[in-house]
């Protein structure tokens, strides 16, 4: 039929001429460069043929709660209480302490496998998001088991409903045991969540009264842990039902009332849109888009995909001035290497050392505020190990005692030192040259760049081989930005 | 006009700000330890003679039998013994009831307010050292004007010629990877090349293996005073920042506590030892500071939750030992909270003006009144 032949070589033409259709290759690789955890050149060009619209559509597709590998045995085996730890001899409780240390380093490297290979990048990105908004560490939880059900619980809720989240952080074990939940009793409350649930992960420092977090710390009491299993409980005997005056409101709250009257307040949704624009947006805030944004996360219910599909749809996002704006964190910074540089490696554990040496351990926030992230992810000590770790990757071979002086920089002892072996094969095993003669294009060292860096290069590279070409864009200052 | 408004409108002024003294005294070092978390402040300068004391703390009070006493009103946690013989030699002052008015019981913006040498209510962006050091830079000679040893971020020396070291041979060594480049940039990438600038004048001057007699503490505490140690052995930085960390203990308190102060004591006491070798401990000066003491009453959990004053320590070969200021009151609490007696800029006055010899208005923002402890 005549409208056939019409129609196919338009839709040729249209295939053949992404630009004027999807959103092109530089908006492509912004996206996905801050969306998701990194991107190689054939993923960046996919998502160029698609619309912004199309392209985060893509991304906020399939459900929650997807793990793609095995999570290490003894996650999900029937639970070791950490409260033991107080019956243990000294020898036993250096034993303890050993194995959940190994426990530790198989459990991030289990949750970095799942960024590096997840098909919802997204949904994982927001996974990561949520454990730095709702920040709990292994250093005071003490159980890896707690801390890998947390993290169930926040994949689950991911791209969900802020908050449902909210309340199921709230009476999450490790989050009860991380901000003494579990400690505090009626006649005696502990305030540690009831000021960290308002100033952290609602409604900001400065939008409530220290009365109020005494008030609110009462409403929590009786919130706890059903020790056999590690499961949230309700002790009743523990709880103050008494009235309590929060904000105002008098009743007698318990906890998820609390939560509730937080919820009610606007200047939860403009914190939580303020958060997410320092970590997708800028470091500078734009005070009229975030109010924008946080009317239609009210307005949706506090649904999180309606809200990431504005934020990542809109022209701010994308305004030439954002390009390149923001410090790459150290998991973005070493995954999206492995990523970009299609690199095949399975075995993470040894870059469960690495993000830990340029400041960004999982599953240990340094303190109930998370990583500070943005440019405080630089300083001249972190800065030097991310080069460092660049420049080991970039090297095709390298000295064994170069791998052994570093060992003795580092503590950790023998993990650590297996995770420097490990490194150091798998820089023998990259072939950079090999990468860059793989890319498209009619100058693939212009491909290179495109892929690699979010501005120009700081330094005009001087003649070399592929190689080394590749190495000095990873070591360019450009490259910690996205 | 706000205090920051009019801090920036002075910088404006060329001739106002040319007429603030230069200090030639950076040769003097100040190596401040941070007690991040907070520190239990009663339990660490007890007043162990105030009844009150063991009624706000049937369970954390420390039995007056096992007080180091310093006096008839205050005495040390039983933890810090080694430091006695450093009382007794007048090497130690405790400046008590250190805080400010309207406190902060957030750890972060307290931190803050403690770190930038602001008011309460007023938002700074730069460390208080990196004023004192744009007021009268340091000689530019010096590897930096600071290092943060051992620590996260830069604290009092945000936005100054500063470096962040946790081990300085390796970080000389790392310093060759770093490129100096100059371009127009936006504000992470002029970070990341500022960074990289200060970087490399810090790596020409460190010196990262100066050898010590002295054993330092294996512990995390004792190995950054090592690090700190071979900083100051330098002699090309103004000032060190080291941090202690694990104070927030909001429950379990007491052992936590104790393991936390012997770690300190030891630390500091290897540090002294260590620039005693090198005969720097009369240019020495170690303060303390955290973002706040915590609160009289213990709670419930065996620990104490967020307060306000708290004493600091100063010491060093130059310090006037004894106490200053007045010990906050116990039975005139301000909604159960401690009201604070000294101004913790005035702390930072006297190390500007008393141990550098400079003038603090301009990086304070106003005149605070100094201790006669240096």
């Amino acid at each position: 039929m005549p409208t056939h032949r019409l129609i196919v070589p338009l839709l040729l033409c249209w295939l053949s001429f992404p630009a004027l259709a999807g959103m092109g290759f530089d908006e492509a690789r912004h996206l996905l460069v801050r969306a998701t955890f990194g991107a190689d050149a054939a993923s960046i060009e996919q998502f160029a043929q698609f619309s912004r619209r199309q392209a985060v559509a893509r991304l906020l597709e399939g459900g929650a709660s997807v793990t793609i590998t095995q999570p290490p045995a003894w996650a999900e085996a029937p639970f070791d209480d950490p409260a033991r730890l107080r019956d243990l001899s000294e020898e036993e409780k250096r034993q303890y302490l050993r194995e959940r240390q190994r426990e530790g380093v198989e459990l991030r490297a289990w949750w970095l496998r799942e960024m590096r290979n997840t098909p919802l990048p997204l949904a994982e990105k927001m996974t990561l998001f949520w454990h730095n908004h709702f920040a709990t560490a292994m250093q005071k939880v003490k159980s890896g088991q707690l801390l890998y059900r947390q993290n169930l619980t926040l994949r689950r809720h991911a791209l969900g409903n802020f908050g449902e989240l909210l309340h199921a952080v709230a009476k999450d074990p490790a989050m009860l045991i991380y901000l003494d939940t579990v400690r505090s009793r009626r006649d005696a409350p502990n305030e540690n969540f009831a000021r960290e649930v308002m100033e952290l992960f609602t409604l900001g420092e400065g939008h409530y009264r220290e009365g109020d977090i005494k008030e609110a710390a009462r409403a929590f009491t009786g919130w706890g842990l059903e020790r056999g299993q590690g499961e949230f409980r309700f002790h009743p005997a523990r709880h103050d039902s008494g009235e309590k005056t929060i904000f105002g409101q008098t009743g007698r709250f318990d906890g998820d009332d609390v939560l509730d009257l937080l919820l009610a307040r606007p200047e939860t949704a403009e914190f939580i849109v303020g958060k997410l624009w320092l970590e997708f947006v800028s470091p500078e805030k734009d005070e009229r888009e975030i109010r924008r944004l946080a009317r239609l996360f009210r307005d949706n219910r506090y649904e999180i995909r309606p809200l990431l599909m504005a934020l990542f749809t809109s022209d701010a996002f994308y305004a030439a001035k954002n390009r390149g704006a923001l410090v790459k964190s150290p998991v973005e910074l070493v995954l999206g290497t492995l990523i970009a540089l299609e690199l095949p490696i399975d075995d993470l554990r040894p870059y469960a050392f690495v993000t830990r040496n340029l400041g960004q351990d999982l599953f240990n926030p340094p303190n109930v505020k998370g990583w500070p992230g943005g440019a405080a992810w630089i300083d001249s000590d972190t800065l030097l190990r991310r080069k460092q770790f660049l420049a080991r990757l970039g090297r095709a071979a390298e000295m064994p005692g170069e791998a052994m002086r570093m060992r003795r920089e580092q503590e950790g002892g023998g993990l650590a030192m297996r995770a420097e072996f490990a490194l150091t094969r798998a820089g023998r095993q990259m072939d950079l040259g090999g990468w860059l003669s793989g890319l498209p294009g009619p100058d693939r060292r212009q491909t290179a760049r495109a892929v690699l860096l979010a501005l120009p290069a700081t330094e005009t590279a001087r003649a070399g081989d592929d190689a080394e070409y590749v190495a000095r864009l990873l070591q360019d200052p450009v490259y910690q930005l996205k | 006009m706000d205090r920051r408004h009019f801090l920036s409108s002075l910088a404006a002024l060329p001739l106002l700000a040319h007429a603030a003294p230069t200090p030639g005294r950076y040769e003097r070092l100040l190596i401040l330890v941070e007690l991040k978390g907070g520190n239990d402040g009663l339990n660490t300068l007890i007043p162990y003679a105030d009844a009150e004391y063991s009624r706000l703390r049937p369970r954390l009070a420390i039995p007056r039998d096992q007080v180091v006493q310093l006096g008839e009103s205050a005495g040390l946690h039983p933890a810090l013994a080694s430091l006695k013989p450093l009382w007794d030699g007048g090497e130690l002052a405790w400046a008590q009831g250190v805080g400010y008015p309207e406190p902060n019981l957030s750890h972060f913006r307290s931190i803050e307010i403690w770190e930038t040498g602001s008011a309460s209510q007023e938002y700074l962006s730069d460390g208080w050292l990196a004023r004192v050091f744009r007021a009268a830079p340091p000689p530019a000679g010096f590897a930096a004007a600071g290092v943060s040893v051992a620590t996260e971020g830069m604290g009092p020396l945000l936005g100054a010629r500063a470096v962040s070291v946790s081990d300085p041979a390796g970080f000389v060594n790392r310093a060759r990877l770093v490129n100096v480049a100059a371009r127009p940039a936006n504000g992470a990438l002029a970070h990341l090349l500022k960074v990289g600038e200060d970087i490399r004048t810090a790596a020409q001057g460190l010196d990262a293996h100066t050898e010590f007699k002295t054993e330092f503490p294996r512990h995390r505490f004792g190995q950054a005073c090592q690090a700190a140690a071979r900083v100051a052995a330098g002699r090309n930085v103004a000032a060190i920042r080291v941090s202690h960390d694990g104070f927030d203990t909001h429950g379990g308190q007491a052992n936590v506590h104790e393991r936390l102060l012997r770690e300190l004591a030891e630390g500091v006491l290897a540090l002294r030892a260590a620039l005693l070798e090198k005969d720097l401990w009369r240019d020495t000066l170690l303060m303390s500071y955290a973002e706040f003491g915590r609160r009289p009453r213990e709670n419930g959990s065996g620990g104490t939750d967020h307060g306000t004053a708290a004493p600091h320590f100063l010491l060093g070969g130059g310090v006037k030992g004894g106490l200053y200021g007045q010990a906050p009151s116990l039975s005139r609490l301000d909604g159960g909270n401690l009201v604070h007696t000294v101004d913790f800029r005035g702390l930072y006055a006297t190390v500007i003006e008393r141990w550098w010899g400079g003038d603090a208005r301009a990086a304070l923002g106003g005149k605070f009144p100094t201790l006669d402890c240096v």
